[in-house]
């Protein structure tokens, strides 16, 4: 299981990445390995704004369908559109092409896992 | 049921192995995946297959009275079939509502009947109950068998290497006695991936070494949810999804394995003869998602402002790269209609079954 160290998580399975007031969100590399052939993802309209907490899209496997949480409140600023033609990025880089959207912070949220809490909370969830 | 409760089939040490995803599936700890499901999929379409299929029950007809049971108790006319011929068929309660859909094999001296692993003990007792009254042994004898299928356009080359019986002569819904690898096995021409294909019933102590050769010959280990997705594309029914008690067989859409001019009485046959004179209740339509998103298992289908019925089964084919389905609607709609995807209405259309259809050679 790949868990980069520099990023942090949540207990629904997403990334987060903070770089000045923007957030990028994807999900880990066991969501990816747990839902299988990712084959649609429903993004969020750009400008759209989310509380910490609410859903934002869906991502589908062939079997599954999961939604998507993000755990910081704000704006969509960009959405990877590379989804809707290649779903399967999230897969094959879940942490890189596979990110799934970007948003402006006006709310932080509550407390985000850091990479080794997000292993120890996958471990003890297995 | 915990974990420790779930059956495991003679194959579950070559699947945890191979690394299988492995999940309770109607009480048994089953592969839903090894690589993955697309991988899979493609690899039965194109090249050969390898599932394990033993949680699938066997249940065997005996007794001089075998034939006049098994008559009664599914909708084919089993009068019909010859020795070494196998037969689809449903098994129905008296209001035509389904039990479950079987394979029937006639053998020399008495009938195999396959069952869906689901509906084991509760098909064993429609069947103990129905047929008191005559001179047959019904014994469930799913414990003595595992079950392999090979199934895509080289599961016979790669088989024919491992018997010699001669497979080219071997028609589709055909099954012989044998030997593959020097094991003792039933080699059926079936399959419910719409590739051409075998099911293979044999021992349990000799499945995981023809497992293991067969995987060395080239076959791919394909998991429960390849199978899903090609019998989906294939249109056949998921028993659960498409088949239940409140759907009758020829509501789903398999008339072709219903004999109403049977001339021993199945027990329904009144009932499915009513529903066919009077008009069918709901009809089982394939149909292919134009909007963006999958439909899935129960979601509600609407035409106008109403609701019209249910997808019973649906995903994303592998094959043709669209969302497809099957549903259960109202006998008056039409090609088009909307199926609602998490309360979002997307437009979809009926297209003709199968969803895919193999090249015969």
């Amino acid at each position: 299981m790949n868990v980069p160290e520099e990023l942090q998580y949540t207990r629904s399975h997403e990334w987060v990445r903070t770089e000045d007031d923007t957030a990028t969100i994807g999900i880990t590399d066991h969501a990816q390995d747990e839902l299988g052939d990712v084959v649609f993802v429903e993004l969020p309209e750009q400008d759209a704004t989310f509380d910490a907490g609410d859903s934002f899209g869906t991502v589908e496997s062939v079997k599954a369908v999961s939604d998507l949480y993000t755990p910081i409140g704000g704006e969509v600023v960009e959405i990877n559109e590379t989804l809707n033609d290649s779903p399967e990025k999230i897969n094959e880089d879940p942490y890189g092409e596979g990110w799934i959207v970007k948003l402006r912070v006006s709310d932080e949220g509550s407390e985000l896992l850091s990479a080794s809490d997000y292993e120890q909370f996958v471990e003890e969830e297995g | 049921m915990s974990e420790g409760d779930l059956r495991r089939t003679p194959l579950y040490e070559e699947h945890k192995s191979l690394g299988a995803r492995l999940v309770d599936f109607a009480g048994w700890e089953m592969p839903v995946q090894y690589e993955g499901i697309k991988a899979e999929h493609n690899a039965v379409r194109n090249h050969a297959g390898l599932f394990d299929v033993s949680h699938m029950g066997e249940v065997v007809f005996r007794g001089p009275d075998a034939e006049e049971a098994v008559q009664r108790l599914v909708t084919r006319d089993v009068t019909r079939q010859e020795t070494g011929q196998a037969g689809y068929s449903a098994v129905c309660y008296e209001d035509g509502g389904t039990v479950d859909d079987v394979i029937v094999y006639r053998r020399p001296d008495d009938f195999l009947v396959v069952v869906n692993a689901s509906n084991r003990e509760k098909d064993l007792e429609h069947f103990r109950e129905n047929t008191k009254d005559l001179d047959v042994e019904v014994a469930d004898e799913s414990d003595d068998w595992a079950l392999l299928a090979v199934q895509g356009p080289e599961a016979a080359g790669i088989l024919q290497d491992f018997t010699d019986a001669d497979l080219s002569n071997l028609k589709p819904f055909r099954f012989v006695e044998g030997a593959i690898g020097g094991a003792k096995t039933s080699i059926s021409r079936t399959g419910y991936t719409g590739e051409d294909g075998f099911e293979l019933y044999l021992s349990p102590d000799d499945a995981p070494h023809l497992w293991r050769e067969l995987l060395k010959a080239g076959a791919t280990p394909a998991g429960l949810g390849a199978r899903d997705t090609l019998r989906l594309e294939a249109g056949m029914c998921l028993y659960g999804n498409e088949l239940d008690p409140e759907t009758t067989p020829l509501e789903a859409g398999i008339d072709f394995a219903v004999h109403l001019d049977k001339e021993q009485e199945f027990i329904g046959q009144e009932a499915l003869r009513r529903e066919k004179e009077e008009g069918l209740g709901k009809k089982l339509v394939g149909f292919e998602v134009e909007g963006k998103g999958i439909a899935r298992h129960d979601y509600p289908v609407r035409a106008g402002e109403e609701n019209v019925g249910r997808v019973t089964s649906g995903t994303l084919s592998p094959t043709l790269g669209k969302a497809i389905g099957l549903a259960l609607v109202s006998p008056g709609v039409e090609d088009r209609f909307e199926v609602l995807i998490r309360d979002r209405p997307v437009e979809a259309h009926a297209v003709q079954l199968p969803f895919y259809k193999r090249e015969k050679k």
